[in-house]
């Protein structure tokens, strides 16, 4: 089976445990800059994968890697976009807390960049594409304020967010400075004429 | 029949038109033009209040209808400049009174969707909104305009005119840019800043002044790689948030919508998709009064009218605020 995502095409080997994710060209942009993208992305993708679960956030296991393609293992599970609770987005609180931790930005959580693993009960961290090291406040605001803006498609997001806070704070120090700055993100950045 | 008379004037352009229903029956615009420089909100208000009363009259002429058949006034009420805002609001809440008339105050982010969606016939399209200060991917969710993707510091258009102003060019600078863009050879690169569904710009504008000014690079060039590099970002969050929500209607609106090279790129990735891709005509792309006419029709209709004494203009009005009850 293939998934034709907005950025990479995932095709899930189910016989043999693995998935190849490959980032395909895109039309609408010039050949070199949809180069740089497809390249940078693809390596900073595995690296990160890798070091995040060092620091014990569950990301699938890299086997090989190209310029535009990483082959990862198959993690069984659903989205958490199907299944998301106050419980379960706790645990995502305390996995970006714990990256956040370690330097890492994840630069795109979604709800459908998480899955979950009803066997194990475990969350699992995919999609790292626009993930970077960065140890700055903004960029962990912005990491959070982006989960925040995509909780607003579920009509209880001001439990959820709650939920996600509490795990966030257990184990990251600075929780409450980056937390702060979430709330300047979403006042800013619109309409500053006067 | 309801007729609505709608000024638009929350930041260049002051514009007026009067829609009866499905129908445009007069508009008229004077737009201001700063003298150099970006636009200053006090000199455009000044502008606006100097224009303000030809541009209603010459509306009420060319409609050739009786005030007295006039069923409601919009204005927009924000976002925009708040000088600019309280000079419009002004003029609209006098109208109000002396036509004894409901007053309506237009968010001006949803007009632009909805006379996108009136013009074009799209029904229920992801939007993609591009304008000085606003760069917003927008869906209706429910009764209310979810805002998916936006700019985390200046908008698509402020960011051209920036770069265009550190070399003299006068505002509006996007039409200028995209000319300067054709004739770029060289791809340079320049910072590309997605954050998930958000994106920014200004650390891309400082680099693409830089290397203008080190001499290194020919304006061409740059502007050809600021266009790729900026309309690549928007586009990329416009795929993501289509494929995230499964729609198969994107609709582009707002004044940048105008440029031909993002078009081509909406248009490439769309067909990619199989989206069908809309845009209303270049004229309604820009601020104008028929969208602020045309979405205070809709919105007397499903009795969402105002007070005088309620009539704050909000300069940082969002989309979100507003329940669509139409």
């Amino acid at each position: 089976m293939v998934i034709k995502g907005a950025e990479a095409d995932v095709e899930f080997d189910e016989d043999n445990g693995i998935v190849i994710k490959k980032r395909l060209p895109k039309r609408y942009r010039i050949k070199q800059l949809d180069d740089i993208i497809r390249r940078e992305r693809t390596k900073i993708e595995a690296k990160i994968m890798a070091d995040a679960r060092k620091v014990g956030v569950p990301t699938p296991i890299i086997l090989d890697i190209t310029y535009d393609t990483i082959k990862m293992e198959l993690i069984n599970g659903v989205t958490l976009k199907e299944v998301i609770d106050e419980r379960l987005i706790e645990r995502v609180g305390e996995h970006v807390g714990k990256m956040h931790k370690r330097g890492i930005v994840h630069g795109d959580l979604t709800t459908a960049n998480m899955i979950y693993s009803s066997e194990e009960d475990v969350i699992y961290l995919i999609d790292f594409g626009l993930s970077r090291y960065d140890e700055e406040m903004e960029g962990r605001g912005v990491d959070i304020h982006v989960l925040f803006q995509m909780l607003h498609i579920y009509d209880n997001y001001d439990k959820l967010e709650e939920s996600f806070i509490k795990g966030y704070k257990k184990v990251f120090d600075k929780a409450e400075e980056v937390l702060d700055r979430v709330k300047k993100i979403e006042k800013r950045g619109r309409y500053k004429h006067e | 029949m309801n007729i609505v008379l709608g000024i638009e004037g929350t930041a260049w352009n002051l514009s007026a038109a009067i829609v009866e229903e499905d129908k445009i029956l007069s508009e008229y615009s004077l737009p201001y033009q700063p003298v150099g420089g970006g636009i200053h909100p006090r000199d455009a208000a000044q502008s606006h209040a100097t224009n303000i009363k030809k541009v209603i009259s010459t509306v009420l002429d060319k409609a050739d209808i009786d005030p007295k058949n006039i069923n409601g006034v919009a204005f927009s009420i924000g976002p925009g400049m708040g000088p600019c805002l309280r000079t419009v609001a002004t003029a609209a809440r006098a109208l109000s009174l002396l036509l004894d008339i409901p007053l309506i105050g237009v968010n001006h982010c949803i007009a632009h969707i909805e006379i996108g969606k009136w013009l074009t016939g799209a029904k229920n399209p992801l939007i993609l909104y591009v304008s000085g200060a606003n760069s917003q991917v927008i869906g209706l969710r429910g009764r209310r305009y979810n805002i998916y993707g936006e700019t985390l510091d200046i908008g698509i258009g402020n960011a051209i005119d920036k770069f265009s102003r550190a070399f003299n060019i006068r505002h509006p600078g996007g039409p200028k840019i995209e000319e300067l863009a054709k004739k770029g050879e060289r791809y340079i690169k320049l910072p590309y800043v997605v954050k998930g569904m958000d994106f920014s710009f200004s650390g891309l504008v400082t680099a693409a002044i830089n290397a203008v000014n080190r001499e290194e690079f020919s304006i061409y060039d740059v502007s050809f790689s600021l266009q790729e590099n900026a309309f690549s970002m928007l586009v990329e969050v416009t795929e993501r948030a289509l494929a995230y929500t499964d729609t198969h209607e994107l609709l582009l609106t707002g004044g940048v919508g105008a440029n031909s090279r993002l078009r081509e790129m909406l248009k490439i990735m769309c067909e990619d998709r199989d989206v069908k891709f809309f845009a209303p005509d270049k004229k309604y792309m820009g601020d104008n009064g028929v969208m602020i006419a045309y979405t205070g029709l809709l919105m007397l209709k499903s009795g969402i009218t105002i007070k005088v004494e309620d009539s704050t203009v909000r300069p940082n009005f969002r989309p979100d605020e507003v329940e669509i009850k139409w």
